[in-house]
């Protein structure tokens, strides 16, 4: 039992075929010098995009209509506040002048002067950013947690009618808008059973959070429920899961010590396009739950045009979405013991 | 058991749109009252449902039934159109990358690259604010800005595996143009892929639309859409819930159509699900 336990299943008399119909991709067979090669290659393939990126943000400030600056501070705004913003955002000079100003302070952490509230951008970023932290990482722990439980309870017998009521569910939560979610939970339990409180921080109080996790993690659940029931379904198809099974194993014990384990690459994928869920619902369930987070600072600086904080905002929410997608694709170096078999 | 599995996912999710749709469409048949008349039929502010207003009444007295039919026009149009609209985009960027290939291809694709590494929604309320002052006119042409990427990709993909193939060869050594190669070659086996993605995107589209009115960035008053309506729900959500409810199930029921619809046209087109 205890051989059957550690690493991937992997009988002898099968090592000359295809381990998995899938099949890995071939960088990850390689040997450990290369693999160091493949994960530079990765980084390095993420440069042009981040560029794209910074020079879209840019682009916000310079096609934006009327006088963002001007509008933002009433016709009688302070004549020096708007000469430097002339001075910091190069408007005088030719856009590819302008773009290598904005790029040379960004790359000292300056994101410019709010025009609504007269402090430096990247102060008030990171004054909000753990919010919404502390929110995404709630709901992506909610979503795991419950997609992968409510996959694996569908894929034990499919076609079932806890199946059907699983993957029901899923497409259910698919379909909800967030932010009508939000409202309803909001409704149920804060409103006519007052187990929560309705919205705002509460100084970091857990049971604030309750709510705007559930409603954001409730949106990814579904994915996350889909796609582990379908990898599931795949793996548990594959010769070693009956062999195993022929050995004697007990069923969950096989679901979680082998089938699960191979499933997870195409769950890590889905988390990882998760977080894009996550990134979008932010804003939304920001803003029902009076959540003092990142999304909540963007919707109120597009309603005032504060255009230094909306771009600082975008910005910081595409590079966690881009870095976050390059974990994941480490990630599945890290997670496919196949890589380990071949050091 | 499979096939009719998908197919009960095409006729519920169909069914789902067509009665949302001609609910709306026959709005002004269906309900007595103005969606925008205040106190409509002798209504009071924040009357609960009764037999006269089946779904209550908004908080200047307005029928809220109506106003649910009229904003699934708004909806339901916006879902749709923008939707004919990114297909248009992308089939011409998609047809056009594989097409000629070179400089124009890693030009394209680089920046599909660049409009997808953004949150889609992050981005698309960013964009707003370039405007002077929202409306349902800019949510449209943002959403047709960013949501063109994932066809174009599609596309791009079924031009540069067809190119190499033997009937589309053929056809050009028999003369045939660029354009009834594309038309009658290109085109049509892309078809299944192109479907189901423009599909699943309206209900992304009526979500985008109705995140963003919520948020005050899309339709403006007196303009009606779901996801307006649901910010005056959200004003009124203690002490009238019904103004959030409704909207909500309506706009609920329209993307669960839309899925259900997708994914059983994604899993009938799908070989792998055969």
């Amino acid at each position: 039992m205890g051989g059957l336990a550690t690493g991937p299943p992997s009988p002898p008399w099968r090592l000359g075929t295809p381990r998995q119909s899938r099949g890995a991709p071939r960088f990850l067979r390689q040997v450990p010098g290369e693999l160091l090669r493949v994960v530079a290659g990765r980084v390095v393939a993420v440069v042009p995009v981040v560029f794209g990126i910074t020079l879209l943000v840019f682009l916000l400030n310079a096609v934006a209509l009327g006088d963002p600056a001007r509008a933002a501070m009433g016709q009688r705004g302070d004549p020096d506040a708007l000469a430097r913003i002339r001075r910091d955002y190069a408007l005088d000079r030719p856009l590819a002048a302008q773009y290598a100003a904005w790029m040379s302070r960004l790359a000292r952490g300056d994101l410019g002067h709010s025009y609504h509230q007269q402090r430096p951008v990247t102060e008030i970023i990171v004054e909000r950013a753990p919010a919404t932290l502390r929110l995404a990482l709630a709901a992506t722990l909610i979503s795991v947690v419950a997609g992968v439980a409510m996959g694996a309870i569908a894929a034990r017998r499919p076609g079932a009618l806890l199946d059907h009521a699983m993957m029901a569910t899923a497409v259910l939560g698919i379909s909800t808008p967030v932010f009508w979610l939000g409202m309803m939970l909001s409704l149920a339990f804060a409103v006519t059973l007052g187990w929560l409180p309705v919205s705002g921080y509460g100084d970091g109080d857990w049971r604030h959070l309750v709510l705007p996790a559930l409603t954001l993690g409730a949106l990814h659940t579904g994915s996350v429920a889909r796609m582990t029931r379908g990898s599931l379904l795949e793996v548990l198809r594959q010769d070693y899961m009956t062999t195993a099974r022929a050995k004697g194993l007990s069923e969950p014990l096989l679901l979680v010590k082998h089938a699960l384990r191979n499933a997870a690459i195409p769950v890590v994928t889905v988390i990882g396009i998760g977080l894009a869920d996550l990134l979008v619902g932010a804003p939304l369930t920001e803003t029902v739950f009076a959540w003092p987070g990142l999304g909540r600072l963007l919707v109120a600086s597009v309603g005032q045009r504060d255009l230094p904080v909306v771009m600082g905002a975008v910005l910081v929410f595409a590079l966690v979405y881009v870095v976050a997608n390059l974990l994941v694709d480490l990630a599945y170096l890290a997670i496919d013991p196949r890589t380990r078999a071949d050091h | 058991m499979q096939i009719t599995r998908h197919r009960r996912g095409i006729v519920a999710g169909g069914a789902l749109l067509f009665v949302l749709a001609a609910a709306a469409i026959l709005a002004p048949v269906l309900v007595r009252h103005d969606p925008l008349e205040i106190a409509a039929g002798g209504g009071v502010t924040l009357e609960r449902p009764t037999g006269a207003h089946p779904f209550g009444t908004d908080a200047l007295g307005r029928d809220l039934l109506a106003r649910v039919l009229w904003a699934g026009r708004v909806s339901l149009a916006v879902g749709v159109g923008v939707e004919l609209l990114v297909a248009l985009l992308g089939c011409v960027v998609g047809l056009v990358a594989g097409y000629y290939g070179g400089v124009v291809d890693g030009v394209l694709m680089r920046t599909t690259d660049v409009v997808m590494a953004f949150p889609s929604l992050v981005l698309a309320i960013g964009l707003i604010a370039v405007f002077e002052r929202p409306g349902l006119d800019k949510v449209v042409l943002v959403l047709v800005a960013l949501g063109w990427t994932t066809i174009a990709r599609i596309v791009r993909g079924a031009v540069l595996s067809l190119k190499e193939r033997e009937f589309v060869q053929a056809a050009q050594a028999l003369g045939a143009g660029h354009r009834a190669i594309i038309v009658r070659h290109v085109l049509p086996n892309a078809l299944g892929p192109l479907l189901v993605a423009a599909t699943l995107g309206v209900g992304g589209n009526m979500i985008a639309e109705a995140g963003l009115s919520f948020l005050g960035l899309g339709a403006q008053s007196p303009t009606l859409s779901w996801g307006a309506l649901l910010a005056d729900g959200q004003t009124f959500l203690v002490s009238a819930p019904w103004v959030a409810i409704f909207p909500g199930v309506a706009l609920l029921l329209a993307v669960l159509g839309v899925n259900l619809l997708g994914d059983g046209l994604r899993d009938l087109l799908d070989p792998r699900f055969q």
